[in-house]
């Protein structure tokens, strides 16, 4: 990381941990990409420039707040109407500071906007109330809620959003960009390394906008070329007359598959595709682990659990509720 | 409106007849600060609600459509209904006082702006009880899409209850009040100037006021233009933010913030103002380059229009939009800068009195730089994409509106209530209410920077303890409740000093302008004679202040006052009826309201002007 970032961080860390510790995933001190180091970078330079200004000027007016307080018997103060020079020079001096600030602002600028290099992994990212839909047009990959990359290679993220601006957020991966109907918006970045990123949507787009979250799950190379082919290939066949085909049954009773992309069974688009369901570390939007639990609860009432959801409360027994997460599950 | 002799106003001021048809610019100064102020609460105790909710992760004190509409109301309310009015309650009281007029230049005028302020207070907050009414099937239908109002979220498919309509038809009854009071008072302080007050020796919240006026001329057009839009889009199926049909959402954005980034400045300027009155008068010095604090206020104001995109740096403009953008938002840190350094500049070598108004101006000077570096972080575009619609910009606008403006308010409020009620607030309880609010403020503020940095976005309802952020909220909610409390200080402060409060003469504050000369509060008529201004400071300066006559050594001549008239309430009272009709789908309520506005124009046009 850049010479600024090892004074800055571990000031700001320290007091935030002294007040919560934690290891903080959604940091914007803990950058993993280029894209968040260049930011970080920028951000410290002028940080710094701020508590200088901060120091002088607090500086001051605590000095002529105890230098210049009322003492009895004083003579009436000097009228001073003003001074040429100082006005000129309290002028200049922010404006000087300003260009050093401005400068590294500008570079920054063009550099995390740049074109991406050639063959750069391209993704569409497509934000809908309330849950995130990924597609890799070049591998053939359709997913949702959890973005994975491959570390140490570019990537463009392509956003554009199914209904209302959403503003996709992975804090250590870099900035925001905004999810705009009607406009494809783009961001750039190379994750450092493997590891787990959490982010959430950050424009405010109705009522579940806290609980649209996302999680980027960065691998090496050879992780990430498994997970493709996993996410290719057809799932594994349920054992007739097991609890996973009584599942499958219900999917299609109770309609899911009106709305969820399922294997070969369904193609449609309202929801998240559930292919491969199985396989993903969380539900909902990245809100709830994916575990039996969880997917009761979702299940059993998702505009309980997730205000506004469109995915309405189809009052599953929980007979079949058991079924339908055996076969949810089975699906990897 | 019938004219009266002062005297004769002065026999008749009480009974709810008289408030109701006051043209008095004092009483509607009045009228606007308690308004206000009790709009204050209501949007305090919306911020305590959110406060409460946020106090732990997986909060369950109110639900996600009630948090909504809570952040939602709690900015509209405290931008619309509480800061800009109480900076109208100024405007009104003082700027007549301070120029040297008897009122501001059209008094009926100044009734109207006031009384659709009122009803286009009550019609939005009216949206929390509605839903029977409207029979959507629960009691709130308060707006829920954020006091940015963001298309497409606000379209019918997405927002399709009433709510919005409540934001939209209540906004736009707001601006008709505020487009008003800027005409009335730009050419107030343009012609009613006492003689000898040339423009570069009007106090310095004149200025502000006047070039506040020319901000809110000008930028309301454009958020009106916006808001009808939208109606259109919500009512008669346009689709000027829908591109389903060619329209942008993004239309909206640069619309709201052409129009929001003055707002800032409207809100700023005139505690800035209130701030360089307050300064020199407990420091015993006249204002460190006043005609440098002059300029560079007006040129903030024009500098202001050329900054809107920086609040869409995420939007993702293209790099040459961004430089640009950021290039004039940082450049607007240098006339800001100056203002602090004069400011500071006239402190250096003075005789400081620690009143209650002079700490809250002190407040607002170590608050609003905290406030303006931070705004410089996001000036940046590539660094404003970490902190962008998060709470590092919550604590960034809340050091500028709260340390800076509410600062400023109560600054005024200490300095200027003795003029106003002839009594001084107690000093006692002022200080123990500045001290709640400055370590209540920075509490709730402060860790809001590292909140944000840390991760968590504005506008949520609910957060996980997973982001490390809880004892930081915990911290900040302790601190908004204690900032509540000083402002109960207050109100108790103003209830007790109706009757407790030491009598304040003329001026209790050896002041420097007009207002010091004539009693408190001043008579119906303000100046048993118009003084002739040789000074920027005629109570500082000796020669001068023989010229100016003392108005209780008087007797009230038989001077002529504007007396009352109802038709401005009337005409107000058309308004909302005419918001009512795209709520109600009525086309007999938009003829009532019209023809109630009409029939009210032409009794104030036709009024007998002199009995």
């Amino acid at each position: 990381m850049p010479s600024h970032s090892r004074w800055l961080n571990p000031l700001l860390l320290c007091a935030a941990a002294a007040a919560c510790g934690g290891p903080f995933p959604q940091s914007t001190f803990r950058p993993a990409s280029d894209f968040a180091g260049a930011i970080d970078h920028l951000f410290t330079g002028i940080f710094w420039w701020a508590v200088l200004v901060f120091v002088v000027v607090e500086g001051l007016l605590l000095y002529v707040i105890v230098r210049y307080r009322q003492r009895e018997g004083a003579p009436t103060p000097k009228p001073v109407h003003g001074h040429t020079v100082l006005e000129i020079a309290w002028t200049l001096a922010p404006a000087l500071i300003l260009v050093f600030i401005a400068v590294p602002t500008m570079r920054a600028i063009f550099s995390t906007q740049a074109d991406p290099p050639a063959g750069a992994l391209r993704v569409e990212v497509v934000g809908h109330q309330w849950w995130w839909e990924y597609r890799y047009p070049a591998l053939g990959v359709v997913t949702a809620n959890e973005l994975h990359l491959p570390a140490g290679r570019p990537v463009t993220l392509e956003l554009s959003s199914a209904d209302v601006i959403h503003s996709f957020w992975a804090p250590r991966l870099g900035g925001k960009r905004d999810v705009i109907p009607g406009h494809v918006t783009r961001i750039v970045l190379r994750a450092d390394s493997a590891g787990t990123f959490l982010g959430q949507c950050a424009e405010f787009c109705g009522a579940s906008h806290a609980n649209m979250r996302l999680r980027v799950m960065v691998e090496s190379d050879s992780v990430f070329g498994a997970w493709v082919r996993g996410q290719l290939a057809a799932t594994a066949p349920v054992a007739r007359g097991s609890a996973a085909a009584q599942g499958q049954q219900a999917f299609m009773r109770y309609g899911c598959v009106g709305c969820h992309t399922m294997g070969a069974m369904s193609n449609a688009k309202l929801g998240p595709v559930l292919t491969h369901l199985g396989s993903r570390t969380t539900i909902a939007g990245g809100l709830f682990p994916n575990d039996s639990a969880h997917l009761a609860r979702w299940i059993g009432d998702p505009p309980g659990e997730k205000p506004g959801s469109i995915m309405p409360n189809m009052h599953v027994p929980a007979s079949d509720l058991a079924t339908l997460i055996a076969y949810l599950q089975s699906m990897r | 409106m019938s004219g009266a002799t002062a005297a004769s106003q002065e026999k008749g001021r009480g009974g709810l007849a008289s408030w109701l048809t006051t043209t008095d610019h004092k009483r509607i100064g009045l009228l606007y600060f308690y308004t206000a102020f009790f709009f204050l609460l209501v949007g305090g105790f919306e911020a305590l609600l959110i406060r409460a909710q946020l106090a732990q992760p997986d909060g369950r004190i109110v639900s996600a459509e009630t948090y909504n509409q809570l952040f939602t109301m709690h900015g509209t309310t405290m931008v619309f209904l509480a800061l800009m009015p109480l900076t109208a309650s100024f405007f009104n009281y003082m700027v007549p006082l301070q120029i040297g007029a008897r009122d501001v230049a059209f008094p009926r005028l100044n009734a109207f702006s006031y009384w659709v302020f009122l009803l286009g207070a009550l019609f939005m907050n009216a949206s929390w009880f509605a839903g029977p009414l409207l029979h959507v099937g629960r009691l709130s239908v308060a707006p829920d899409a954020g006091w940015f109002g963001y298309a497409n979220l606000t379209s019918r498919q997405y927002s399709p209850g009433p709510n919005v309509d409540f934001w939209v038809l209540g906004l736009l009854i707001l601006g008709v009040s505020s487009l008003a009071a800027g005409f009335n008072f730009i050419v107030t302080i343009l012609n009613l100037r006492a003689p000898g007050m040339r423009m570069m020796r009007l106090p310095v919240f004149t200025w502000m006021t006047l070039v506040t006026m020319f901000l809110i001329i000008t930028a309301f057009p454009v958020i009106t233009v916006a808001l009808v839009l939208l109606l259109f889009d919500r009512t008669f199926g346009t689709h000027f933010y829908l591109t389903s049909a060619g329209g942008d959402p993004l239309l909206w954005q640069h619309l709201f913030w052409i129009f929001g980034h003055p707002e800032v400045y409207i809100l700023v300027l005139p505690a800035m103002g209130i701030v360089s009155e307050v300064l020199p008068t407990f420091a015993r010095k006249p204002l460190f380059g006043y005609t440098v604090v002059v300029y560079s206020g007006v040129l903030i104001g024009f500098m202001g229009w050329g900054v809107w995109s920086h609040h869409m740096f995420s939007v993702g403009l293209g790099p040459i939009a961004d430089s640009v953008f950021a290039a004039t938002t940082m450049l607007i840190a240098v006339p800001t800068g100056v203002k602090i350094f004069n400011w500071l500049a006239t402190l250096w070598g003075g005789q400081l009195r620690f009143t209650t108004a002079m700490l809250f101006a002190l407040g607002f000077i170590g608050m609003f730089t905290i406030g303006g570096l931070s705004g410089v972080t996001h000036a940046s575009p590539p660094a404003d994409l970490q902190q962008t619609d998060t709470y590092y910009v919550v604590a960034h606008f809340h050091y500028v509106l709260f340390g800076g403006t509410v600062f400023g308010l109560f600054a005024g409020m200490y300095y200027w209530w003795p003029k106003i009620t002839g009594r001084l607030l107690s000093e006692s309880i002022g200080k123990w209410q500045f001290a709640l609010m400055f370590v209540g403020m920075n509490l709730t503020f402060f860790p809001m920077h590292f909140i944000g940095l840390l991760g968590m976005p504005r506008r949520i309802y609910t957060y996980g303890p997973e982001l490390g952020v809880s004892s930081l909220n915990l911290v900040s909610t302790i601190g908004a409740f204690l900032t509540g409390l000083g402002i109960l200080l207050f109100v108790w402060n103003v209830w007790r000093t109706r009757t407790r409060g030491a009598v304040a003469g003329n001026d209790p504050w050896g002041g420097a302008t007009l207002e010091w000369t004539i009693p408190s509060p001043p008579p119906v008529h303000n100046f048993d004679v118009i003084p002739t201004v040789a000074s920027r400071i005629p109570r500082w300066t000796k020669t001068q202040l023989a010229a100016i006559p003392e108005g209780a050594e008087l007797s009230p001549p038989e001077i002529h006052v504007p007396g009352g008239s109802a038709w401005p309430l009337v005409t107000a009272l058309g308004v909302p009826v005419l918001a009512l009709a795209p709520l109600g789908h009525a086309l007999w309520l938009a003829l009532l309201g019209a023809a109630i506005i009409l029939l009210g124009i032409f009794r104030w046009a036709f009024e007998p002007f002199e009995v």
